[in-house]
């Protein structure tokens, strides 16, 4: 057995729009070892997120072999997914008519075989690890802010110790602050949990604070999958634009000035 | 005994020591969440009971997560029994646990007998509440009416069509339906009461009043107010959901003026048509019915009614439509508007919408009946 918890090999996602047919991936190979932290990254329109809800089983690839945890990708939505893989949606995701620790403990509670005091427990073990306090366990979704939403949509995805977690912009409309806390949170979890993660991100900091490897999509496949260092050096237009462009320029112009201004 | 190796169990064994409990399998979420293993270990937990002097051991676990961990913790009393033996990566999971404070026990829920008549107040408060709020919608859609008749030039004319469109015109063909089915019914039931006087003739009196002056409107109101009524408040509340609403106030644009009053407006309008059209059907149902049953040709049916039926019933139910369209759209808009954003109080706003809009038909219709009970019959 390969080490690979995901294993992609020739995928083709073909998007048809009344006759118009968009090839976004052709050929695409893509593996992410085990105890990975993989992100992601490519100019819109490149398919990330699509991957991403093709690793989840959520779309089906038009061709190419897609393997997660060993077991086709398709075959990942049966009962008791929760334990497999854990997904932190964009907007969090979380059910808007049950409490907060109603909806971490809902994987657990569908499955219906444990007693309600060891999935309360369990829960509100997970609501702290993402660093909440007990106090919010009986607040309601619309009660949160976003940095809190992301927060326990976290614990959601983690109520059964998957060993993939896959982040959807896990850092998009936090405040820098909440932003740089959530990165910490995430790489404790990764190293407390031994968790493989593939997640898609634009923001540049959250990318260098936790990939150990990045993968480019352009040109319609992964032109470039390995560590951050090494893709920086890649030569290509979109990484140079990507990295070294304007906005990572200006990003580094900020943290120069960050010192004289404050 | 299970034969798969990684099923959660745990095997006692006598050592010279005292009694020495092994684990092995896999204690993960995943393992311990099938029902049968389950059922295994809480059995043998149960039947070890609280023996504190046993010695524990780990070690042979396949893989602990925090689940696993979690129903040991709370078997040992949340402290760490006298004798261990433990990996240290399973401690640290252990440790983990141990820092964070366990959760409260789920409140349990005690009858309270002040709780039945606060809940009385808190349902009157909450009328009087819809009320005020209804009332304040009728005002202000009276104020944008005037706004549109001062300013013909701004009114949300694109809008009123569409709303047309999808409120009248694609409601006809259910309303047709329902309207002739209920007039074959009725033109049945009647014919075996009648026949046993000899006054067949007066299907066409009986069948024309009450038609015309009674189930039309109230039935295409009752089938609008399901159809549109709920559409109108499901709209208005994901726009709520999806904050298009708070979008719309920031951008200065009145929700008045650019929801509610095109689909009040579109209602009042499609209402009386739509209600006239389920009454032709049903009045076509009954004729066809007649015939069949009665042997009251058609032609003698048509040249009857005008006799039978006075024209000041058929604008009493004209002008009754147009009052359940403007309540149906008052009530969808109402309900619409006061959907918080989450998805249960969707739904709860649309069930309420609609349950409401029939009830208010019905009951306006009954104030119709009375007060008008000396006109047209």
């Amino acid at each position: 057995m390969t080490d690979n918890v995901v294993d992609i090999k020739k995928l083709w996602t073909v998007f048809r729009n009344g006759d118009k047919e968009t090839v976004v991936h052709k050929d695409l190979d893509l593996q992410v070892a085990r105890g990975e932290v993989l992100s992601i990254v490519g100019g819109s329109g490149t398919g990330k997120t699509v991957l991403l809800r093709q690793i989840l089983g959520l779309e089906t690839p038009a061709k190419g072999e897609l393997m997660v945890l060993g077991k086709p990708a398709a075959e990942l939505g049966k009962r008791g997914a929760a334990s497999r893989v854990g997904m932190l949606f964009q907007q969090g995701a979380l059910f808007s008519a049950f409490t907060v620790l109603e909806n971490i403990a809902f994987p657990l509670r569908e499955l219906k075989t444990l007693p309600v005091n060891l999935r309360r427990d369990a829960a509100m073990l997970k609501l702290q690890m993402v660093g909440l306090g007990p106090d919010v366990a009986d607040k309601m979704p619309s009660d949160l802010s976003g940095g809190m939403i992301k927060r326990v949509a976290l614990a959601r995805a983690l109520i059964m110790d998957p060993p993939l977690l896959l982040l959807d912009e896990p850092t998009a409309g936090l405040d820098p602050e909440s932003s740089d806390s959530f990165c910490l949170l995430l790489r404790a979890l990764h190293h407390d949990m031994g968790l493989t993660v593939v997640m898609v991100t634009h923001d540049l900091d959250t990318l260098f604070e936790l990939s150990t490897r990045i993968a480019v999509l352009a040109e319609q496949k992964v032109i470039i999958n390995d560590a951050p260092k090494e893709v920086v050096a890649f030569p290509h237009p979109f990484i140079h634009e990507f990295f070294l462009g304007e906005r990572g320029q200006r990003a580094m112009e900020l943290l120069r000035e960050y010192p004289f201004t404050v | 005994m299970p034969t798969d190796p990684s099923t959660p169990r745990i095997e006692e064994r006598d050592t010279p020591q005292g009694l020495r409990l092994e684990l092995q399998g896999a204690w993960t979420s995943a393992a311990l969440t099938s029902k049968p293993a389950w059922e295994s270990v809480s059995a043998q937990f149960k039947a070890l009971g609280e023996k504190k002097d046993a010695d524990w051991s780990l070690e042979k676990i396949e893989r602990i997560d925090y689940l696993g961990a979690q129903l040991l913790w709370n078997h040992w009393g949340r402290e760490w029994p006298a004798q261990i033996q433990i990996a240290p990566a399973q401690r640290a999971v252990f440790e983990t646990l141990a820092k964070y404070p366990p959760a409260e026990a789920a409140p349990s829920k005690k009858f309270n007998w002040s709780e039945p008549v606060v809940g009385l107040g808190t349902r009157l408060l909450g009328f009087f509440d819809h009320l005020k709020a209804f009332v304040r919608l009728i005002g202000q859609l009276l104020l944008d009416l005037l706004r549109l008749f001062r300013h013909p030039q701004e009114g949300p004319w694109r809008d009123l069509s569409g709303h047309l469109y999808h409120i009248g015109a694609t409601a006809m063909p259910i309303t047709a339906l329902v309207g002739f089915l209920i007039g074959v019914v009725l033109a049945y039931l009647i014919s075996q009461q009648l026949r046993q006087f000899g006054a067949t003739a007066f299907i066409v009196n009986i069948l024309g009043v009450s038609l015309i002056r009674e189930l039309g409107p109230v039935l295409a109101a009752i089938l609008i107010a399901g159809r549109s009524g709920s559409a109108i408040t499901a709209q208005i509340g994901v726009m709520r959901v999806t904050e298009e609403l708070d979008a719309m106030r920031v951008m200065g644009i009145a929700r008045g003026f650019r929801l509610v009053m095109p689909r009040a407006l579109a209602l009042a309008i499609a209402m009386p048509l739509i209600s006239v059209w389920t009454t032709i059907a049903a009045l076509l149902g009954g004729m066809l019915a007649s015939a069949v049953a009665m042997d009251i040709t058609p032609s003698f049916f048509i040249n009857a009614l005008p006799a039978a039926v006075q024209l000041s019933n058929l604008v009493l139910a004209t002008g009754k439509s147009v009052v359940f369209g403007l309540l149906i759209a008052l009530i969808a808009c109402h309900y619409g508007l006061r959907v918080k954003p989450n998805t249960e109080s969707l739904g709860q706003g649309t069930t309420a919408s609609v349950v409401t809009s029939i009830t208010v038909v019905i009951l306006v219709d009954a104030l119709f009946a009375v007060v008008f009970k000396n006109i047209g019959i």
